[in-house]
């Protein structure tokens, strides 16, 4: 009893160590760590990671340490005699079952306690968002919005985000380390999973389920921002207007879009004729930090490459190599790059 | 040395008579994986036939009677055999072996019908998983009479009753649990499934 | 020792092929039904697909060596970690467990075959060809591309078009009927022709874990053989169970394959702890500490492995009541798993401790056990376990459990058992580097892949973004595989070497305590030309040290000697018969002519099995025969 308590005790202090050690030093570097937590989620999980590598780091100590003095101590010297024949000790079995049983005790109570603490989220001032995982991207719709993105959540920092989880194809697994513990995105089912982004800032997922050929490159952003800037944001994409191009380029970009260039076939622009359901909706795209799923920072030399052959970036993706001009890519881009 | 003895072991059971109750004991898991899928998916089908179309209880009935009734002479069968009474024996393993026959002409009967009445493999989840489950379980029939007339024709050589004896109550041991399934089957399939 | 034999002529009628009659050559391997000659082909067949699984991983470590790395392409990726995975769980690691099972177990017992001798071989022929089944697609460009668990729908004939998911789920059930089969038979072995005197709590520990195995065998490789049955027939005859469009529900298989998947991998530890549980003993001149305790620890975590598989499919989203359940179960697992520790560590206390080679493997196992161990504690927690399924850290946890652990008491105990099955010991130094080369290589290749995990790797991926940080410690881990390479081939050349020309071992070179270091190097055929009698637990040390007398007679001996011993006869049918499985799923794939014919092969071969008759050698053993 008093071993479990002390323990207790020094959980907080000693867990709330390593993810600081992380979040210090290695957490700009590692934008996927388990161990910065930037969320209530992620901090929960990680407290009881945190507990259970202690406790793991704890027992290999001690037993490894009787294991390496055992083979220290009894080693056979020339000459030894045939050393005592013992076959058991009840009373040593008793204990070292009662004290891992202890042990397991420590882990169990919080385990089952945050397991069910952590499956029914917060219920006031919640956004709702359905995430649908496709080979290879994000789809994100915010159905009391009326808006539709991929592969790079917006949210406004500090709010509940309820995401519910569908697949269009193949089972996936909707992971950004510093928010939340994964979940997986099933057909046929829909999950749920909520958290809530503290601080401003973009946190690095990726899918965490082997679903084909480019299951590595089906990456996502979650973007968190201020309230201010994620409701202006949400009026932009609200207010569908028709799309009038600044110039010549964009222009031309924008007809190749709406026809000849056959992008309406499999994607959406809102503003635009297109209305295509097969590929991400890119309607905000210009903003987005990433292309092709959270793959390549969003340049025009990043665009154009995709363009001219999505394959080569993303094995197996569904979208085909267009045989595109340059100067049609050129177009495409600079029209792409206009839609904020 | 009589080779044609049966062994003696630690535990006093035969080699092979131990080795079909284990086998038994796998075979209830890889039913009881069948008749959990089909218990999953039962009431899931999108688009019917359902098998409240299709069951005829009463008919399946019959044929769920026949195979009961091909266990008790599976019993008699290997009593005889016991009593080394060939004349039974034989008899009775051909009767055991007719009945289970007959099931399989049931079944047959049955397949026939749903199929006509549209349920296939690939029509629903009912189609998949019905065919699936009671198919095997067919199969594990059609094993079985296959073996017990090997039975019979192996009567026709010389070998010692002891032997004997234990094949065909092995061969009974087999027979019966597949027996034992159908009864499992019919009751949850049949049974209790419509409605479902 | 010299003997001579006549053959016995089987009896011929119904039958289409005799009982071969040779003991030499190349058909005399073919159509063997000895456990020992079985041992020694399960082995060399198991090594030669570790080497393969071994190169397929080295092709991963090199292409994950850094960011963006185009040494192999996405697809070609994923069919390495396919089929490595594959490889080493099913081609590698158990068979190997396999090559022990069968050499030792009747020696262990004092018996001179399995139950099943027949079936025996046939359980072997059917992992060769299903081996060879599965890899087949790497030369058709069909390799399989799934993972080795092939989740639903991913395996569906809308996601993995063509035949390379077919050559996984038939070569699954290749191997898997071929691993039944010998569950059964190690079963009836150990219930039934223990020798005389020897009760089941008289049994070396090494054939308790064997039971306990094949139970978790023949229990779990039906739920599995079903699974696999409807995707097959869902990619073959259109059935719907795992289609989407049609209600099918995708997380039924994963059901279906982990209550097989977690009772495997304790199919795949408890022949590595039933190893070191023999040579802690032998080495530290003790026996076992806790004996009952540990045969009860076994039969409990054969238990509790059936209960623990939704630990698997934490994040599923099954809820926090089955998880909470599975998590608390699977704590419970790790309480009998610990106690073997401990007893184990007491075995070595207070001993004479002898540092050969198989005791120092034996000590890596338990070192690198104790990690494995504790990182799947970690996983248990359900809620922690989300920051960590399908991550790096799961691959370390359970490389360290199979390779740390398995693979490295399955050394120590090719190590141990060479100069019995060779009359050769393997050389002590090089025994010695090899074991150094792979313990750095290992912990150096799997140690930071904790770190990779918790830095936000997931599994299965064929590059990964530079930006995440991950390079450092994935050059670390792919330096460390070549140095487990080179470990691994110190131990091949360390195995050649002393095959040739090591050094000539007595019977029992490492004073050891079980009845198989009675025999000469090798055995004879029959390995006792009289069945031992057994009074004792670890019966021959009880001989030399303590008093205990032999029981058996000199006049059973004499009768040996005169009437002979009958060894059972070789037979064609278990290879034909596996050939004629295998020729049906090819046929399934290809043709369905091919198919028939497959299934002819083996009806046939079938019928013929039953009706070929007994057949067999009798040796009559001579001079001072044991």
């Amino acid at each position: 009893m008093v071993r479990s308590a002390k323990l207790k005790r020094h959980v907080p202090i000693v867990s709330s160590l390593l993810p600081l050690l992380y979040a210090s030093t290695v957490h700009a570097q590692v934008p996927q760590s388990v161990f910065a937590p930037a969320g209530p989620v992620a901090r929960t999980q990680g407290g009881l990671l945190s507990l259970t590598l202690y406790v793991a780091i704890g027992i290999f100590i001690v037993v490894g340490s009787i294991l390496f003095y055992t083979i220290i101590r009894f080693r056979a010297k020339p000459g030894d005699p045939i050393p005592k024949q013992i076959h058991g000790n009840t009373t040593l079995e008793v204990i070292w079952t009662v004290i891992p049983i202890i042990i397991l005790t420590v882990i169990a109570v919080p385990t089952v306690r945050h397991g069910f603490s952590l499956a029914s989220p917060p219920t006031d001032d919640v956004l709702e968002v359905r995430a649908i995982g496709h080979q290879w991207w994000w789809e994100f719709e915010y159905p009391e919005l009326g808006i539709v993105t991929a592969n790079e959540l917006r949210v406004p920092v500090g709010q509940v985000i309820y995401l519910t989880l569908e697949s269009k194809d193949v089972i996936h697994s909707f992971w950004v380390p510093r928010l939340a513990g994964k979940m997986d995105v099933v057909p046929n089912r829909v999950n749920a999973m909520w958290f809530v982004a503290e601080e401003a800032g973009i946190f690095y997922g990726q899918c965490a389920e082997f679903c084909g050929t480019s299951h590595a490159n089906m990456r996502l952003r979650v973007v968190a921002q201020p309230a201010d800037e994620f409701n202006a944001w949400v009026a932009g994409r609200q207010s569908v207007e028709a799309i009038v191009p600044a110039n010549d380029l964009v222009a031309r970009g924008k007809e190749l879009f709406e026809s000849t260039g056959t992008c309406f076939a499999c994607h959406t622009v809102d503003g635009t004729t297109a209305a295509g359901k097969v590929g991400p909706d890119l309607s905000d795209f210009g903003g987005r930090t990433t292309l092709a799923a959270g793959m390549l920072p969003n340049t025009p030399e990043n665009l154009a490459a995709w363009l001219r052959d999505p394959q080569a970036i993303k094995p197996g993706a569904l979208m085909p190599r267009l045989n595109l001009s340059e100067a049609d890519i050129e177009a495409l881009t600079a029209f792409l790059h206009s839609l904020m | 040395m009589n080779h044609t003895a049966v062994e003696h072991t630690a535990t006093g059971m035969p080699n092979r008579k131990l080795g079909m109750w284990l086998f038994l004991a796998s075979e209830c898991m890889f039913f009881g994986a069948l008749i959990a899928t089909y218990l999953v998916y039962q009431g899931q089908s999108l688009v019917g036939p359902y098998p409240e179309d299709l069951f005829d209880i009463p008919l399946t009935t019959v044929s769920t009677f026949v195979l009961l009734m091909s266990s008790l002479a599976m019993v008699l069968a290997v009593s005889a055999s016991q009593r080394r009474d060939m004349k039974a024996t034989r008899l009775w393993l051909a009767v055991t072996a007719a009945m289970g026959l007959i099931f399989l002409g049931f079944q047959a009967y049955e397949y026939n019908h749903f199929i006509h009445a549209g349920l296939t493999l690939s029509v629903n989840l009912f189609g998949s998983t019905f065919y699936v489950l009671t198919g095997f379980h067919g199969a594990h029939v059609l094993i079985g009479v296959t073996w017990l007339v090997a039975l019979l024709v192996h009567t026709l050589r010389p070998l010692d009753w002891e032997r004997r004896a234990l094949d065909i109550e092995i061969a009974g041991l087999y027979w019966h649990f597949v027996d034992v399934v159908w009864i499992v089957i019919f009751t949850v399939v049949y049974l209790l499934g419509v409605g479902g | 020792m010299a003997t001579h034999h006549e053959v016995l002529q089987a009896s011929r009628a119904g039958v289409f092929l005799p009982r071969p009659v040779s003991t030499t050559g190349f058909w005399s391997w073919v159509t063997t039904v000895d456990h020992k000659r079985i041992g020694i082909m399960y082995f060399f067949t198991s090594i030669l697909f570790f080497l393969v699984g071994g190169i397929e991983a080295l092709i991963i470590r090199t292409q994950l060596f850094a960011p963006d790395l185009k040494i192999v392409s996405a697809d070609t990726f994923n069919q390495l970690f396919t089929m490595h995975g594959t490889t080493m769980v099913f081609l590698a690691v158990m068979p190997l467990s396999a090559a022990f099972f069968n050499y030792l177990l009747p020696l262990m017992l004092g018996a001179r075959d399995v139950a099943f001798p027949r079936l025996n071989a046939f359980s072997y022929w059917m992992y060769l060809f299903g081996g060879i089944f599965i890899n087949t697609g790497w030369f058709v460009n069909a390799a399989p591309a799934v993972g080795w668990f092939g989740y639903a729908n991913l395996t569906s004939t809308t996601y993995t078009p063509g035949l390379a998911t077919d050559y996984w789920t038939l070569g699954l059930q290749i191997l898997g009927i071929g691993t039944l089969v010998s569950g059964f038979n190690f079963i009836v072995t150990i219930l039934n022709m223990r020798a005389p005197g020897m009760s089941l709590m008289k049994m070396p520990v090494f054939l308790w874990t064997t039971l306990v195995t094949s139970f978790l065998i023949i229990f779990s490789f039906p739920s599995v053989t079903v699974g696999l049955i409807l995707v097959t027939f869902d990619r073959l005859f259109n059935t719907n169970f795992f289609e989407v469009a049609a209600n099918g529900d995708v997380v039924l298989w994963q059901h279906l394959f982990w209550i097989f998947g977690h009772p495997e991998v304790y199919i795949l530890i408890l022949p590595a702890m039933g190893i070191v549980s023999e040579i802690l003993p032998t080495f530290a001149r003790k026996p076992l500490f806790g004996y009952s305790v540990m045969v009860l620890s076994t039969m409990l975590i054969g238990f509790l492995g059936f209960g623990v598989w939704s630990h698997h499919m934490f994040t599923v989203g099954l809820g926090p009541v089955v998880n909470s359940i599975f998590s608390l179960a699977t704590m419970a697992i790790a309480i009998p798993t610990g106690v073997k520790i401990f007893n184990w560590v007491s075995t070595l206390w207070g001993g004479s401790i002898r540092f050969k080679t198989p005791l120092i493997f034996a000590l890596g196992f338990i070192f690198q056990f104790m990690i494995g161990g504790l990182s799947g504690v970690m996983h248990s927690s359900a809620p922690s376990n989300a920051q960590q399924q399908d991550t790096y850290f799961v691959v370390a946890h359970f490389h360290y459990v199979l390779i740390g652990g398995a693979l490295f008491a399955l050394f120590a105990g090719i190590y141990y058992w060479f100069p019995k099955v060779t009359g050769r010991l393997m050389n002590e130094k090089l025994g010695v580097i090899n074991f150094i080369l792979m313990f750095i290589g290992f912990n150096v290749t799997f140690f930071p892949m904790h770190f990779l995990g918790l830095m936000g790797m997931p599994r299965r991926i064929y590059t990964y973004d530079a930006a995440l940080g991950l390079q450092f410690w994935n050059q670390v881990s792919t330096v460390g595989a070549f140095i487990l390479a080179a470990g691994v081939t110190v131990f091949l050349v360390n195995f050649v070497i002393s095959l040739a020309r090591g050094e000539k071992a007595a019977a029992d070179p490492w004073d050891a305590r079980t009845l198989e270091w009675m025999t000469s190097n090798p055995p004879p055929v029959y390995n006792f030309a009289v069945t031992p009698v057994v009074s004792a637990r670890d019966e021959f040390w009880a001989r030399k040290y303590e008093g205990v007398a032999a029981k058996e007679s000199a006049a059973a001996l004499e009768e040996a000697k005169k009437h002979g011993i009958h060894i059972p006869g070789n037979s064609y049918f278990p290879i034909i018969m596996a050939a004629g499985i295998t020729v049906f799923c090819y046929g399934l794939l290809y043709s369905g002519a091919l198919a028939i014919a497959g299934l002819a092969v083996t009806i046939l071969s079938f019928f013929g099995w039953a009706f070929e008759g007994v057949g067999g050698t009798i040796i009559y053993p001579e001079g001072d025969a044991r």
